[in-house]
């Protein structure tokens, strides 16, 4: 080889050293799962959106969301949000504010007019779907995603179903709820309104409907038995919560008492406020420890000046006095009645007790098992009958709008897969803990930053405050995520490798390979990955 | 210092970020990146010093348009890239003996400048014993005659290749094969060494700065801002080694971070004398956890321990902090 004057080595002389030879351990990118999808019952990616919307990409951010929950807007308001819970940056400074980036999203689609691109049908024998709840509804989209018809009966005049008719109008707006139902039902959903299944065996033969998916929710208000006097006004939580979101005049008293202690008797008392109660007590026969009610709307309820009277129940009901028992807790957690008695002011007594279904329309169909009200059904969401299916809070389980939604998704996902179409199958990831971070390289949020931050998540979890995310802020909201267990491009392993042995190669879906020829094994690559997406694994001998 | 990025989710302190404009990236995060020392190289698992060379002269690279000559003084790093007949170099390399590195530089720089070549920059490298024990009076010369060179010194604070031997830059109480755990003053003394940066302040020279390759977005600022200076300048970056220091190959970074949180190598930029900058601490931790996770200082905690000596380290720490003002200080955003 001829060199130039004075050189004695070429410049890539050295690669002939393949230096991958000394390697005990390689380093493998993995893609874990994150505790904010694992912890969504709607069964979102919420990492992957995120990423999109920390581009400031909220179009694609939206898209990605709604491919598996088609109410951002909605849900971005009710939804309890177990991802914030789980949240892996609440153990380095708060949980990144996903709620409100999602109602961000949502509202912002709302606002660009985007609609959903859903493929032609391809599938021509109907699904038929019973209610049209917030399951109802996102089996009926999930459906049409996969390019079946659908068909959806709704007694009502108005789809819907909580959201329409039970969810306080303070927490969510009914505007809302139209924009994202139409903008869904555009799309080649045939709706019957007013439309009761009286027998669904008989309507599934005459109408040759492949399958069903059964989500009529819990309705009708549960009744119990109370001695009472004539004129007492004894009303029912639903009645009243129906008739709120519709803005029709209800008369309710001047000290009302709510009976129950789950999240339909939160938004009864905090409704009873707005209809001019003077007092609003809250009935309770446990405690607040043993209370189905989520804590924050029993907080909301304390904050709008509702009252709790814990470890008690109505024995006797007067025009203008209850007469309340003690009860005391027993090992096992449950309320025994003490004996004791106190008096209550109060004219109104408004009942959430539990709610109930109305099933009768399941009564020729012998295989499916309803039970106090409940419909039973294998992990598929299948009933006993072949191809009859049901999600919502008609079955048993967590009875919130995002159990719904998710129910339904994988109901459509069961349905398709029992029609012969199966999705294809995601792999299993394994869950992606706050141990395998590097936090050292996530900044700490300014403080200047983190006051404006927290007011508006609080603005978007409580009432009456509408205080939706800027864009400025949704955006610096989305960019805490730390994108735990996925990488996310930060180039570390690419800068820090001694030996130059990451490529970055797009074409690899992480962005980055290893260049095994090379690759010692030192594992920095590993050790200072922010997001814990690189796994050592033993080199194969 | 560099201008720090307020990126919440992975911000100033990672290598790169997608989110980022390109001119606010560092040189290590871009595919066009020199790679001035190539794959193939000899160093071990992890080595700090392998990593801190590509780092600085990658960034050289770039500040001068792709124009410097750099000068390496004989010891790990020449020996693990130039076995012959193989180089890992690829920029214009010269091998100068142990101690005269200094020297050599100023020759080239001085027949560069013979030759009207005004655009060409010197970079010279060493490793600790290279620069503070055998070329410190070519080193001191050069700095005196304010030469137009850069010397890099890659501190991994013992002669490792040759068996892990005691440096000028060995820390007390540091166990080398020359200063053995034995005796009731185990490892290296106290009081002996030489604080070089320190020494290189007081030759007055334009520009001194200390680094380490757990903070590369510093690093690179300020060998950037060294190529923006003509005249002689130092810059000094502490570089883990995982065989002569006892730790993981795994732990480079972090270790060479902890070097920096403790307070025990504080990090800061000095100019014709005077001391400019530092980087303040941002989490502060005793230096007890750095000590902790190095071998070579395994006998501090053996047994009953010495936690009189952990004690007087600690103290150095701490005057450090205070000498160079490190402290963490409030997030300004």
């Amino acid at each position: 080889m001829t060199l130039p004057y004075a050189i004695s080595l070429p410049a890539d002389s050295g690669r002939r050293n393949r230096t991958g030879s000394w390697r005990v351990e390689r380093p493998v990118y993995v893609d874990r799962i994150p505790p904010c999808t694992s912890s969504c019952p709607a069964g979102e990616e919420v990492q992957t959106w995120l990423y999109f919307a920390e581009e400031g990409d909220y179009e694609k951010a939206w898209r990605t969301l709604t491919e598996v929950n088609p109410f951002p807007a909605i849900m971005g308001r009710i939804c309890y949000h177990p991802c914030e819970t789980a949240c892996n940056r609440a153990s380095l400074d708060s949980a990144v504010g996903i709620n409100a980036v999602e109602r961000f999203l949502g509202d912002y689609a709302l606002e660009h007019h985007l609609e959903f691109k859903l493929p032609e049908v391809i599938h021509d024998a109907p699904v038929l779907i019973v209610g049209g709840g917030p399951s109802g509804l996102s089996a009926a989209y999930q459906l049409r995603r996969r390019g079946f018809r659908v068909v959806l009966c709704e007694r009502e005049s108005e789809v819907g179903g909580m959201l329409q008719y039970g969810i306080p109008a303070y927490r969510l707006p009914r505007d809302i709820v139209h924009g994202e139902i139409e903008r869904l039902l555009a799309d080649g959903i045939e709706v019957q309104l007013n439309t009761q299944v009286e027998d669904l065996a008989a309507l599934m033969a005459s109408q040759k409907y492949a399958a069903c998916y059964i989500a009529i929710g819990e309705g009708i208000g549960k009744k119990i038995d109370i001695p009472m006097e004539d004129g007492t006004h004894l009303t029912d939580a639903l009645a009243i919560l129906r008739k709120a979101s519709h803005g029709e005049t209800i008369h309710i008293g001047k000290r009302v008492a709510v009976y129950g202690g789950g999240n339909t008797a939160m938004d009864a008392a905090r409704t009873a406020r707005r209809l001019g109660a003077h007092e609003t007590v809250i009935v309770y026969r446990r405690t607040a420890h043993e209370m189905p009610a989520h804590p924050e709307e029993l907080e909301g309820a304390l904050e709008e000046g509702v009252e709790v009277q814990w470890l008690s129940t109505i024995s006797y009901v007067s025009p203008h006095e209850l007469t309340i028992e003690q009860m005391e807790l027993d090992d096992e957690g449950k309320a025994k009645p003490t004996g004791k008695f106190t008096k209550l002011d109060a004219d109104t007594v408004i009942l959430a007790v539990g709610q109930d279904s109305d099933t009768s329309f399941l009564s020729t169909i012998s295989s499916i098992r309803v039970e106090d009200g409940e419909i039973g059904v294998d992990s598929s969401g299948m009933t006993g009958a072949e191809g009859i299916f049901a999600g919502g809070d008609v079955v048993p389980g967590t009875k919130t709008a995002t159990d719904a939604i998710g129910m339904g998704r994988t109901a459509a996902a069961a349905i398709a897969a029992y029609l012969g179409h199966p999705d294809t199958p995601g792999s299993l990831r394994e869950p992606a803990t706050y141990e395998r971070l590097n936090t050292w390289y996530f900044s700490d949020a300014p403080r200047s930053v983190r006051p404006t931050l927290e007011l508006a998540r609080r603005a978007t979890t409580f009432d009456e405050v509408v205080l939706p995310l800027d864009v400025e802020t949704a955006l610096f909201e989305a960019r805490r995520c730390m994108s735990c267990g996925n990488c996310f491009q930060c180039d570390n392993c690419y800068g820090m490798c001694p030996d130059n042995a990451i490529i970055k190669d797009p074409s690899t879906g992480h962005g980055y390979r290893v260049d095994l020829e090379y690759c010692k094994g030192c594992g920095i690559c590993a050790a200072e990955c922010p997001c814990g997406a690189i796994d050592m694994i033993p080199e194969p001998f | 210092m560099t201008e720090r990025i307020r990126f919440y989710q992975v911000g100033s302190f990672a290598i790169g970020n997608r989110l980022l404009d390109r001119e606010r990236v560092t040189v290590q995060s871009q595919m066009e990146r020199t790679n001035a020392l190539d794959s193939g190289h000899r160093a071990c698992q992890g080595c700090g010093e392998a990593l801190a060379a590509r780092y600085v002269l990658d960034a050289a690279m770039r500040a001068t348009g792709n124009d410097i000559v750099v000068v390496n003084a004989t010891g790990c790093l020449e020996v693990f890239s130039s076995p012959f007949p193989e180089s890992s170099w690829k920029v214009p390399w010269l091998h100068s003996l142990f101690g005269n590195a200094p020297a050599v530089a100023t020759g080239v720089a001085a027949a560069l400048r013979m030759q009207g070549n005004v655009s060409t920059r010197v970079v010279a490298q060493a490793g600790d014993g290279g620069t503070v024990d055998i070329g410190f009076g070519t080193l001191s010369g050069m700095f005196e005659r304010n030469d137009d060179v850069l010397f890099v010194c890659y501190d991994n604070e013992a002669y490792m290749n040759t068996g892990v031997q005691r440096s000028g830059a060995t820390p007390p109480a540091a166990r080398t094969a020359t200063t053995e755990a034995i005796g009731s003053e185990p490892g290296n003394a106290f009081g002996q060494g030489k604080d070089l940066p320190k020494i290189a302040v007081a030759h007055g020279i334009p520009y001194v700065a200390t680094a380490t390759v757990a903070d590369l977005h510093d690093l690179e600022a300020k060998v950037t801002k060294a190529m923006e200076i003509r005249g002689a300048r130092y810059l000094h970056v502490l570089v883990p080694c995982p065989l002569g220091w006892g730790t993981e190959a795994h732990d480079t970074i972090h270790v060479a971070r902890l070097a920096c949180e403790t307070g025990l190598f504080p990090v800061y930029e000095a100019e014709k004398g005077v001391v400019t900058d530092r980087t303040p601490i941002r989490h502060i931790r005793p230096v007890e956890e750095y000590l902790r996770m190095q071998k070579r200082y395994q006998h501090l905690f053996r047994g009953a321990g010495r936690k009189d000596i952990v004690e007087r380290i600690q103290q150095i720490a701490d005057a450090q902090i205070r000498q160079y003002d490190l402290l963490p200080e409030e997030v300004i955003p």
